[in-house]
């Protein structure tokens, strides 16, 4: 997974998206590859999660071998002018950015074009050998996907559309981008990334090389065990003579089997319903729920684990 | 006989807007409370779900929600005594912009133009915030119908929970915008026009002048309904800050969801929107905060060897199997109470910042039918 140059990660809202691209990121930067992580919009989740000063369009380093940065496209339509048509624009920017913000309100695939031109950039000149994407949720991440062929589609003559070319070359080359789809084994979750992972085939270039699966509750009871504990909540009385307040404890085991089985069940839907050749990564569920760096220390682990690299 | 909370929301109210972070439970609890308000109130309910999972179309009894308003059966398991009425309906996007735009059209022959502009799909599902203005809109229009006593509605989840307050002022800001008038000025023109200049050079240089034509025809298309869009939007706007209009936030208590949703309580407070309730959802039960059940789990996974093998004959079970299941039931309840008492730690400090916060238990399986979504909102009212 890691051997890839440009990852996107995304999932639905709740289910831990930021924390499991911080978590990839972290290893990375540990398994000693040189890794970028950015947020698509300045949204300073990054900077919130990491614990660090906040985070510019120009990479901030946060520790050995990590950089992070936030989206900005003004600063990346500024960068792409300087680079590809040599325009220096230093005063006039604003009024300028004005309207190009508006446009890219009105213009499909204005902003989006501005967002993955920068991140497939970074990964054409090899500044990193990893770069993560803290990519929007479900809903937008396929129109951000889809931008370079939609515009590759829409514009017909004119430099962007030899510049959608060579974007287009790199998303869809699985040996160097892929798309990571963060869930948890929930209703919601599951069903949607069941969706994404199609639409993202049928609509994007780009090909979901991994799913990780957060918050996985442990299995508490074998068989034998779960039919000693069904009789132990029929006829709790002679433990509760040893034991106070034993009901409370049974009613929190019976929470606990009851959960599981349910996110079970979501779980199992997921693996039938998902091509079997998209790996899934399963993360267990923290019931300390660390806060800051300690937290994305965890993912990383347990990713590492999963990937069997730590 | 002093109104209850409940009471005096049904009676100076018409819509209940429910809104909070992705995950929470929203739209079960809009769902849940429309049931509640139909049936104790005898209303005419419309709950309108612009996030709708299948599990609610199903606990609701209806194979599929479409933009169609269906009737719900109540009577059947709430019984027959039920007089309110509970109508749903989802949100479907792009039909809804596609009847606004057959609605604000000068004649037909421009409604298809529009439609079939291979911009339209894009533009109509990207842009200033499209699904939460639609929302909205869709909002004003059933209301405006007066069809329906009170109407229940979910938000749409956002990037920024203020998005959809927001989206019908964008709307008809966009409208308005001098800038859109340069963007539609027949091309050759363009080059009179001093202040632009320097926008459309450099957007003709990365984007080409056909894209700029392509995008400018279709805003002329677009032209002749712009006082209709821009008119609607304000009124929309409008209806959000009336007095008909009032919002539930729903939340967890876990932290992220639980700061967004405090900021968005002031952002209302902040713009004079009146707030109902506030819900905890899914709280976790007393009896995990409870210390005495705590150091009671404790003192059994330190001994469940010896306790095991105390009952074991009693019970006529295996003393080491049953050491492992003691083991397993300590250790889960000494999990789930430390998130129990992350979740009293984020309850004291909503409480002191909202005094009237309500409080809706965990339920480990979500509600499947008409009778459990209606106890979910028994159980949400019941102290109120």
């Amino acid at each position: 997974l890691l051997d890839k140059r440009l990852l996107f990660v995304t999932g639905k809202g709740g289910v831990g998206k930021t924390t499991v691209a911080c978590g990839l990121a972290w290893l990375s930067a540990q398994m000693g590859k040189k890794t970028l992580i950015s947020e698509v919009y300045p949204t300073q989740d990054l900077s919130e999660a990491f614990g660090c000063q906040k985070t510019e369009f120009v990479p901030k380093k946060i520790t050995e071998n990590l950089w992070a940065m936030s989206m900005d496209t003004e600063a990346s339509l500024r960068e792409y002018l300087r680079l590809n048509f040599k325009i220096p624009i230093v005063g006039r920017i604003g009024p300028v950015a004005k309207a190009f913000e508006f446009v890219s309100v009105a213009a499909p695939g204005v902003r989006e074009i501005l967002t993955i031109g920068k991140y497939t950039y970074e990964a054409k000149v090899r500044n990193y050998d990893c770069i993560i994407v803290d990519s929007p949720p479900s809903g937008h991440i396929v129109g951000n996907l889809s931008a370079p062929k939609a515009i590759n589609e829409l514009v017909k003559v004119g430099p962007v559309r030899s510049q959608t070319s060579w974007m287009i070359d790199i998303l869809k080359d699985p040996r160097q981008t892929g798309v990571v789809i963060v869930t948890t084994p929930e209703e919601m979750p599951v069903t949607e990334t069941i969706e994404l992972a199609n639409r993202i085939k049928k609509e994007t270039v780009v090909n979901v090389c991994a799913i990780v699966v957060n918050q996985v509750l442990p299995e508490l009871f074998a068989s034998k065990e779960q039919e000693i504990f069904d009789e132990l909540k029929k006829n709790s009385k002679p433990l509760s003579n040893f034991i106070a307040e034993f009901d409370a404890l049974l009613s929190a085991a019976d929470l606990a089997v009851t959960l599981r089985r349910s996110r079970a069940e979501h779980l199992a839907e997921l693996r039938q319903k998902i091509d079997p050749q998209i790996p899934l990564l399963y993360l267990g569920y923290e019931f300390t729920k660390p806060e800051g760096i300690r937290q994305i220390a965890q993912i990383a682990n347990g990713l590492g684990e999963e990937l069997g690299v730590m | 006989v002093s109104l209850t909370r409940l009471d005096s929301i049904v009676t100076s109210k018409e819509i209940l807007i429910a809104c909070g972070p992705g995950g929470v439970g929203k739209t079960t609890m809009a769902a849940s409370n429309a049931i509640k308000i139909a049936c104790d109130y005898e209303k005419k309910v419309l709950v309108l779900t612009v996030d709708p999972a299948k599990r609610l179309a199903t606990a609701l009894g209806l194979k599929a929600l479409g933009n169609q308003e269906y009737k719900i059966n109540l009577s059947d398991q709430l019984g027959p005594k039920v007089k309110g009425e509970l109508w749903a309906a989802m949100l479907d996007t792009k039909e809804s912009w596609d009847q606004l735009i057959e609605r604000y059209s000068p004649d037909k022959v421009t409604a298809d133009k529009i439609l079939s502009n291979p911009l339209y799909k894009d533009i109509s599902s990207r842009f200033v915030q499209s699904h939460e203005y639609i929302a909205m809109e869709r909002l004003y229009e059933l209301h405006a119908k007066a069809k329906y006593d009170f109407i229940v509605i979910d938000t749409p989840p956002t990037r920024n929970a203020l998005d959809f307050l927001e989206a019908p002022a964008r709307m008809s800001d966009f409208f308005a915008s001098r800038l859109l008038r340069w963007l539609i000025i027949p091309y050759r023109s363009r080059i009179v026009n001093l202040a632009s200049r320097p926008f459309y050079q450099i957007a003709d240089r990365i984007l080409g002048s056909q894209f700029l034509e392509d995008i400018a025809e279709f805003f002329i298309s677009f032209q002749s309904m712009y006082d209709g869009f821009i008119q609607r939007a304000d009124a929309v706007s409008a209806l959000l800050k009336s007095r008909a209009t009032g919002f539930i936030i729903v939340t967890t208590l876990d932290p992220v969801s639980h700061r967004e949703s405090l900021f968005f309580a002031e952002e209302l407070e902040k713009r004079k929107m009146d707030l109902l309730a506030f819900v905890m959802n899914k709280v976790l039960g007393p009896q995990l905060r409870s210390k005495k059940a705590y150091q009671s789990a404790e003192y059994l996974l330190k001994n469940t060897e010896v306790i095991a093998g105390k009952v074991s004959e009693s019970l006529n079970i295996d003393a080491s199997i049953l050491k492992r299941v003691l083991g397993e039931i300590a250790t889960s309840f000494i999990n789930y109470r430390s998130l129990a008492i992350k979740e009293a730690g984020l309850e004291d400090v909503t409480k002191k910042r909202i005094p009237h916060a309500l409080k809706a238990p965990y339920l480990a399986n979500e509600p499947v039918n008409v009778s459990e979504l209606y106890n979910l909102a028994n159980l949400l009212w019941i102290n109120a």
